[in-house]
């Protein structure tokens, strides 16, 4: 009780208010700009926020995170073009909706839906909260060595059909977070003898590069084009009592993007996956699955404004982030001393109990802005995308260069724009370079510790947390195995129609 | 046989332009290879874990071994047209990448609001758009940005040089804010 009352007094300063709604409000924006997205807005701002108390910073930036599939959802359901990538599935019901003339229907939906899965994911998140503090503090050495680890796997395959490339990038990852001086031995690795790369690969600088330079860069080359005009017509109130009709929907959809969100490196695209084709299946009407169905569109957003909340679990109660934005916020901590972990529900329960009273606040509103505010916002993302790029670049400066204003630190982050860029084109993922680097340095930390204390190797998993994991990482492995096999066999499957080989090596 | 089989495991969906960037990688996780008994120092009577060189040689073997893959899954996947027109609209970026640099280089001489008005009006000419309000909504977007982040936020940016030369009285507030 003390730590709730604590936690209100943080959350009533006037910093943390602005941040609040300055966060919410921009990250509708920003979502509803197709081309931008929270990461490019989050790895902007990140240097900024390091001058602010952490949890003025952190509410910012949550409040970017949080709200940006609101606003992603509305030129997704009104022009058919998803303001952020985890939009996409939303335009497949959301759309047919509008060329029907339900537009504000759909629109309300979604709203509802978010709003539902936003505040659902917190719910989980402080009934979990005991369960996390009891669990925390027996993560030691060794058992955060192999969360990180199955985090590591887990994003290399959770990219199918890409698996490759997502190791060779999260293995790049960990060999940026390697270059330097390291802190042990004192020894150099991979500074070829230059003095602007014995202290390292700055992790804001890469992010900046890869989310924010090579977005611009892109829009700025790429053809010029403007979104469509639309504007929304009729009560979008409606959606609200609609969606108690779909409460079963939305209950299992915002619980799979708690699963998914808690476990590293799946997110909102699995999430909403698993849940479009849960309520196709259990659906009386599966044939309207994309031609219009407020079932999917219910379930696509439900899921994924359920992983936010739900992804700062593993970030507060072990420090490892499941993905890129978590990763970025992970920084935030870092330059304040706050170092998330099991002792941060210890010794600072009151500044976790404000960051959960400004997620739920976050999602009130966000939804009051957006119930009143979406013909007024189809006007801004009118934007032109090379202007966009114009205004990102200008503003990726900022980040970079505030940081310790140098010059070397900007070209550095260009060249990782180029990569982006070309990362981008080829469709490649960038999230593992962000995790390696992070979840790489912790490796190494925890490995070393760790092993200190190990003489055989079975004593690395002599303890019931550390088993668990091990277990989990081995069934990780073994499932993909299988998938895998299962694939090839049905790919080397005679084809019934008798069109089977159409291979041809270029 | 075989190779039909190696077809199968490895080909996969890619963009033109795959096979040149997956060459560049591998090459380059090869060069860090090469590296590694130079750019890493083994550190007598300290055990394998915590050796300086094993993360770097962890990441660079796994860089070499999957980007050998990968570079492999694309050189037997179909060809796709189009390859050096893709390379083409990647050498394309490095022309704004020039104009970045200039501005950064810029900032500490001109300062940060006459070298961000400058960079986001030139940035909106070189874009194609010619209409003067534009010109002047990309000005004043720079004057924005500036203000925002230098005067209110008081990011740490430095003044610029040419502020010196001001007039005493709008010098103080110049180095300052702006």
């Amino acid at each position: 009780m003390e730590n709730l009352i604590s936690g209100i007094a943080l959350l009533t300063q006037w910093q943390v208010i602005a941040a609040l709604i300055i966060g919410s409000v921009g990250g509708v924006i920003i979502g509803a700009l197709p081309g931008v997205g929270a990461a490019v807005a989050i790895a902007i701002l990140l240097p900024a926020t390091f001058a602010f108390e952490p949890i003025v910073g952190l509410t910012l930036l949550l409040g970017i995170y949080g709200s940006s599939m609101y606003g992603g959802a509305i030129p997704a359901i009104l022009i058919n073009t998803p303001g952020t990538a985890v939009n996409a599935l939303t335009t497949y019901d959301g759309y047919p909706l509008t060329k029907r003339g339900e537009g504000h229907r759909a629109l309300s939906l979604a709203y509802s839906a978010s709003f539902f899965g936003g505040i659902f994911s917190i719910v989980c998140l402080i009934f979990l909260s005991p369960v996390l503090a009891w669990v925390a503090p027996h993560f030691g050495s060794r058992e955060i060595f192999l969360a990180a680890f199955m985090g590591i796997l887990l994003v290399i395959l959770a990219h199918r059909g890409q698996t490759f490339s997502a190791a060779m990038l999260a293995f790049f990852g960990i060999f940026l977070s390697t270059v330097g001086l390291e802190p042990v031995k004192y020894t150099k690795r991979f500074t070829f003898d230059q003095t602007w790369l014995a202290s390292g690969v700055d992790l804001i600088v890469v992010v900046l590069g890869l989310f924010a330079i090579s977005q611009a860069l892109l829009l700025l080359v790429d053809k010029d084009h403007a979104p469509g005009e639309a504007h929304v017509r009729g009560s979008i109130f409606a959606g609200l009592k609609e969606l108690l009709g779909l409460k079963r929907i939305a209950t299992v959809s915002s619980s799979l993007g708690v699963v998914m969100g808690m476990v590293p490196g799946t997110g909102e695209f699995t999430s909403q996956f698993l849940s479009y084709t849960y309520a196709q299946k259990t659906s009386k009407d599966p044939d309207k699955f994309g031609d219009g169905s407020p079932e999917g569109l219910v379930a696509s957003e439900a899921a994924n404004n359920a992983v936010p909340g739900a992804a700062m679990i593993p970030l507060l109660a072990l420090g490892i982030p499941g993905e890129a934005l978590t990763a970025m916020m992970l920084s935030v901590f870092y330059v304040h001393n706050v170092i998330p972990g099991p002792q941060l529900f210890v010794d600072q329960l009151d500044f976790v109990m404000a960051l959960y009273m400004s997620l739920i606040l976050l999602n009130v509103i966000v939804l009051v802005f957006l119930l009143f505010s979406t013909n007024l916002l189809l006007k801004i993302i009118q934007i032109p995308t090379r202007f966009l790029g114009i205004m990102i670049l200008t503003l990726s400066f900022v980040g970079v260069f505030s940081l310790r204003n140098s010059i070397t630190d900007c070209a550095i982050a260009a060249g990782f724009g180029v990569f982006g860029l070309i990362l981008k084109r080829l469709d490649l993922p960038i999230v593992p370079i962000i995790l390696g680097m992070v979840l790489g340095g912790i490796m190494e930390v925890k490995l070393r510790s760790a092993m200190a204390k190990v003489k055989t190797p079975l004593d690395f998993i002599d303890r019931p947390i550390a088993a668990i994991l091990f277990a989990m990482i081995l069934c990780i492995i073994a499932l993909h195995v299988r998938t895998l096999v299962q694939e090839h066999r049905d790919r080397r499957r005679p084809q019934p129609t008798g069109d089977g080989d159409t291979t041809q090596q270029g | 046989m075989i190779a039909k089989t190696l077809q199968d495991t490895f080909m996969r969906y890619r963009r033109p332009g795959d096979i040149v960037y997956a060459t560049l990688f591998f090459a380059f996780a090869l060069f860090l290879l090469s590296q590694i008994g130079v750019e890493t120092k083994v550190v007598k009577r300290t055990k394998w874990f915590a050796q300086p060189s094993l993360w770097p040689m962890i990441a660079i073997w796994g860089m070499v071994i999957f980007s050998g893959l990968h570079l492999l899954s694309s050189a037997l996947s179909p060809r796709i047209p189009g390859r050096w027109k893709e390379v083409g609209f990647w050498l394309q970026s490095l022309e704004y990448v020039a104009y970045f640099l200039i501005y950064v280089v810029a900032v500490p001489w001109l300062g940060y609001l006459p070298s961000t008005m400058l960079f986001a009006a030139f940035l909106a000419v070189r874009s194609g758009f010619r209409s003067s309000a534009t010109v002047c909504i990309a000005l004043v977007f720079g004057a924005v940005v500036a203000v925002v982040f230098r005067a209110l936020l008081q990011v740490n940016i430095p003044a610029g040089r040419l502020y010196e030369v001001l007039p005493e009285a709008t010098r103080v507030f110049a180095l300052t804010y702006l």
